[in-house]
C-alpha cells in the first residue's frame, strides 16, 4: 500500500473520480452554453433549472409511466429541448434587438418560476432515482473500487461532448451554425433559415442540460435546487475557459471538475471555493479566458 | 450643476435649454419635498419597521441603479456587499460594541474594499461576461460566509444590539431608529442624484451609449468603471449595514446569489436608469413579499413572473414609463 503525500491511494482516486464526474456536468451544461451563446447571443440563467428538469422528467417517467433510465435518456432531453423551444419562440425571439440583458433577466426569472413550480410540487427535500440494474455494482481495479455507473457517466458525458464537437466541426448543419454565429445576417442572406437554426440551437442546447439531468438523477437525489448552485459554478466555468471554443469548454469542465476534487483531497476547505479563484486568477492573468478569443 | 448637465439629460427636444432646466430642477425640487414629507408622515401611517426595510432596500436597488441604469454594468452580485457589510456591522456592533453609526460606517468601508477589488476584476470583461463574473464573486463570499467563524455560519449573527446613536441616544425605539434611516437613506440617495448630475456622472452615461466613442474623446473609460462600481458597492454596503442595525440579524439571505437577482428585479421594475425608479421598485417588491408572506414558495414564482412581463413588456420600467408621459427624466 503506497501513500502519496499522506493520502491513501484510496482516498485520491475517489476524489478524481468523484471531480471528474463533477467535470463531465460541468462540461456538458458549459457546452451548452456555449452554444447557446455562440447563436444568440444571451446567458442562459435558466440552463440550471433545465438541468433539474432534466432529472424530474427522468424520475416522472418512471414513477408515472413506469418508463426505465435508458428511455428516459433519450426522452428526458428531447422534452426538455421542446420546452426550451417554446421558451425561444415565446420569449427569446422577441428579444433579439434589444440589449442582450434581458435575455439574463428574462431566463433568470424562468429559472425562478421552474424550480419554484417544481418546489411547491415536490417539496425540497430530494427525491431517490436508482440506478439501472445494467450499471448497479462496480470493479474493483487494485488501487481503488470503480462503481459502474460513475464510469458510465464519464464515458457518456464525454461521448456527448465529442458527438456535438464533430457535429459542429464536421458537418454542414454545424458549418451553418458556425455561419451564423460569425454573421448571422449574411447566412439568412443564402437562403438559410436563420431563425429557425436559432431556435433549434437553443432547444438543443437546453436538450444538452436536460441530458445531463439524467445523468445526474441517480448520483444525487432528484431535488428542485439541484441546478441553482450549480449554473453559477459553471458560469465560472465557462469565464475561465472563455466562450470561443467549443473544445475549450469541454476541456475547461473537466479540466476543473478535477481540480476541484483534488482540492478536496488536499484543502477540503477550499472547494467549494477553487473554482471561484481559479476564475480569478484567469481574469488577472489572460482576461479572454483560457480558450477564449480577445473582444 | 450646470444648465448643459440637467439639459443633456433631458428628453424635451427642441425646447430652450433654459426652460428645460428652469423646468427639471423645479420638478426634481417638487419631488424631493414630497419624498421628505412622505418621509415624515409615514411611520404614522405605517408600520415603522416595514418602512425601515423599504428604505434599506430603496438605497440598495438606487446603488445597484447608479451601477447598471447610469454606468450600464450588470452586476449579478451585489448582494456580496450588501451581505457582506451587513455582518461586519452586525460584527462590530456586537461584539467590539461600537456605536450603531460607526459599525454602519464599519460594513459600509469593507463594502467599499471589496467593491475595489471584485470592480477591478470584473471590469475586465464587458456585458455578460461582467454580470457572470460579479455572480461568481459574490458565490465566492457567500461560500467564505457560509465556512468563516464570524458569520456564524448557518445561524447568522442574531441578536445585533441597535445601541445608542452618537452614544447618546438609544435607538431601541422603532419610530426613533426609523428616522436614523430615514436620514440615512436620504444621504445615499441625494448623493446617488449629485453623482449622476455631475460631469462624472455625464461621462459615465457617455461610456454606457458608446464606450469606443468615450475612449477616443480621451476618457479613461475602465478608470470610471471601476469609481462607479466602488461608489455603488459602498452605497450598497451601507444599505446593508444599516438593515443589519434594524433587525439585528446578519443573515446568509443577504449574501445569496437570490438576493442579488431581487435588487435587480427593483430596480427593473421601478425603471432602470431613473432617479425615483428603485424607491418604487423597492416599494413594491418589498410590499409583495410582505403581503404575500402567507403564501410562503409561491413568493419566487411571482418574482419570476413580474421578471418576465417586465422583460417583455415593460423594459422602460413604472417611473420609465412616467417620464416619458411628462416628457422629463425623474
Amino acid at each position: 500500500m503506497f501513500e502519496l503525500l499522506g493520502v491513501s491511494p484510496q482516498v485520491l482516486f475517489g476524489q478524481l473520480l468523484l471531480g471528474l464526474i463533477n467535470g463531465s456536468f460541468y462540461a456538458v451544461l458549459s457546452l451548452g452554453l456555449a452554444i447557446i451563446f455562440g447563436l444568440l447571443n444571451i446567458i442562459n440563467f435558466a440552463h440550471g433549472a433545465q438541468y433539474m428538469m432534466g432529472a424530474f422528467v427522468a424520475w416522472m417517467l418512471l414513477q408515472y409511466a413506469g418508463v426505465g433510465y435508458w428511455w428516459s435518456l433519450l426522452i428526458a432531453p428531447l422534452v426538455v429541448g421542446a420546452t426550451g423551444i417554446v421558451i425561444e419562440r415565446l420569449f427569446l425571439s422577441r428579444l433579439q434587438n434589444v440589449d442582450h440583458l434581458y435575455g439574463l433577466l428574462l431566463t433568470f426569472g424562468l429559472a425562478l418560476i421552474i424550480q419554484g413550480v417544481f418546489r411547491n410540487e415536490y417539496g425540497v427535500s430530494g427525491l431517490p432515482y436508482g440506478i439501472p440494474r445494467e450499471l448497479a455494482g462496480g470493479n474493483n481495479l487494485g488501487f481503488m473500487f470503480l462503481p459502474n455507473y460513475r464510469a458510465w457517466v464519464v464515458v457518456a458525458a464525454l461521448a456527448v461532448c465529442i458527438v456535438t464537437w464533430l457535429v459542429i466541426e464536421r458537418t454542414r448543419l454545424g458549418a451553418y451554425l458556425r455561419a451564423a454565429t460569425e454573421n448571422a445576417t449574411l447566412v439568412g442572406a443564402f437562403g438559410i433559415n436563420v431563425p429557425m437554426l436559432v431556435t433549434l440551437t437553443y432547444g438543443f442546447g437546453v436538450a444538452l442540460a436536460g441530458f445531463a439531468g439524467v445523468l445526474a438523477a441517480p448520483i444525487y437525489a432528484v431535488n428542485p435546487n439541484m441546478g441553482a448552485d450549480l449554473i453559477i459554478v459553471v458560469f465560472a466555468v465557462v469565464v475561465i475557459g472563455g466562450m470561443g471554443s467549443i473544445l475549450g469548454s469541454i476541456v475547461t469542465g473537466f479540466a476543473l471538475g478535477i481540480v476541484e476534487g483534488l482540492t478536496k483531497v488536499f484543502y477540503p476547505e477550499a472547494s467549494s471555493t477553487v473554482i471561484f479563484v481559479i476564475m480569478i486568477l484567469v481574469l488577472l492573468v489572460k482576461p479572454a479566458g483560457l480558450f477564449g478569443r480577445a473582444a | 450643476m450646470t444648465t448643459q448637465d440637467i439639459a443633456a439629460s433631458g428628453t424635451a427636444a427642441g425646447e430652450p435649454i433654459d426652460t428645460v432646466a428652469r423646468g427639471n430642477s423645479r420638478l426634481y425640487g417638487a419631488l424631493f419635498i414630497a419624498l421628505i414629507v412622505g418621509l415624515l408622515i409615514a411611520p404614522h401611517l405605517l408600520y415603522p419597521v416595514f418602512l425601515m426595510k423599504v428604505l434599506c432596500f430603496a438605497l440598495f436597488a438606487a446603488a445597484l441603479n447608479l451601477l447598471l441604469g447610469y454606468g450600464g454594468l450588470l452586476s449579478f452580485g451585489h448582494a456580496a456587499y450588501f451581505g457582506f457589510a451587513s455582518y461586519v456591522s452586525a460584527h462590530a456592533a456586537k461584539v467590539w460594541g461600537l456605536t450603531p453609526e460607526l459599525a454602519i460606517l464599519a460594513g459600509t468601508a469593507t463594502a467599499v474594499v471589496l467593491g475595489l477589488i471584485f470592480g477591478a476584476l470584473a471590469i475586465r470583461r464587458q456585458g455578460i461576461y461582467f454580470a457572470m463574473i460579479t455572480l461568481a464573486l459574490a458565490q465566492l463570499i457567500y461560500f467564505v460566509s457560509l465556512q468563516s467563524a464570524f458569520t456564524g455560519g448557518e445561524d447568522g449573527i442574531q441578536g445585533v444590539p441597535r445601541g445608542n446613536l452618537f452614544g447618546v441616544i438609544p435607538l431601541t425605539d422603532d419610530r426613533t431608529l426609523y428616522y436614523v434611516v430615514a436620514a440615512i437613506f436620504l444621504f445615499g440617495f441625494l448623493l446617488i442624484f449629485r453623482i449622476i448630475h455631475s460631469p462624472f456622472g455625464q461621462v459615465l452615461r457617455a461610456i454606457r451609449d458608446n464606450e469606443p466613442r468615450a475612449i477616443s474623446l480621451g476618457y479613461r473609460t475602465t478608470q470610471y468603471k471601476l469609481a462607479v462600481f466602488v461608489l455603488s458597492a459602498g452605497l450598497a454596503g451601507l444599505a446593508g449595514g444599516t438593515k443589519a442595525i434594524v433587525f439585528q440579524l446578519a443573515s446568509l439571505t443577504d449574501v445569496h446569489w437570490t438576493m442579488s437577482g431581487e435588487v435587480v428585479l427593483m430596480t427593473l421594475v421601478g425603471g432602470m436608469g431613473t432617479i425615483f425608479g428603485p424607491i418604487v421598485g423597492s416599494v413594491i417588491v418589498v410590499s409583495m413579499q410582505n403581503y404575500l408572506a402567507s403564501f410562503g414558495a409561491w413568493v419566487p414564482i411571482i418574482q419570476g413572473i413580474v421578471f418576465v412581463v417586465c422583460v417583455m413588456l415593460f423594459r422602460e420600467g413604472i417611473i420609465g414609463v412616467l417620464s416619458r408621459w411628462v416628457k422629463r427624466p425623474l
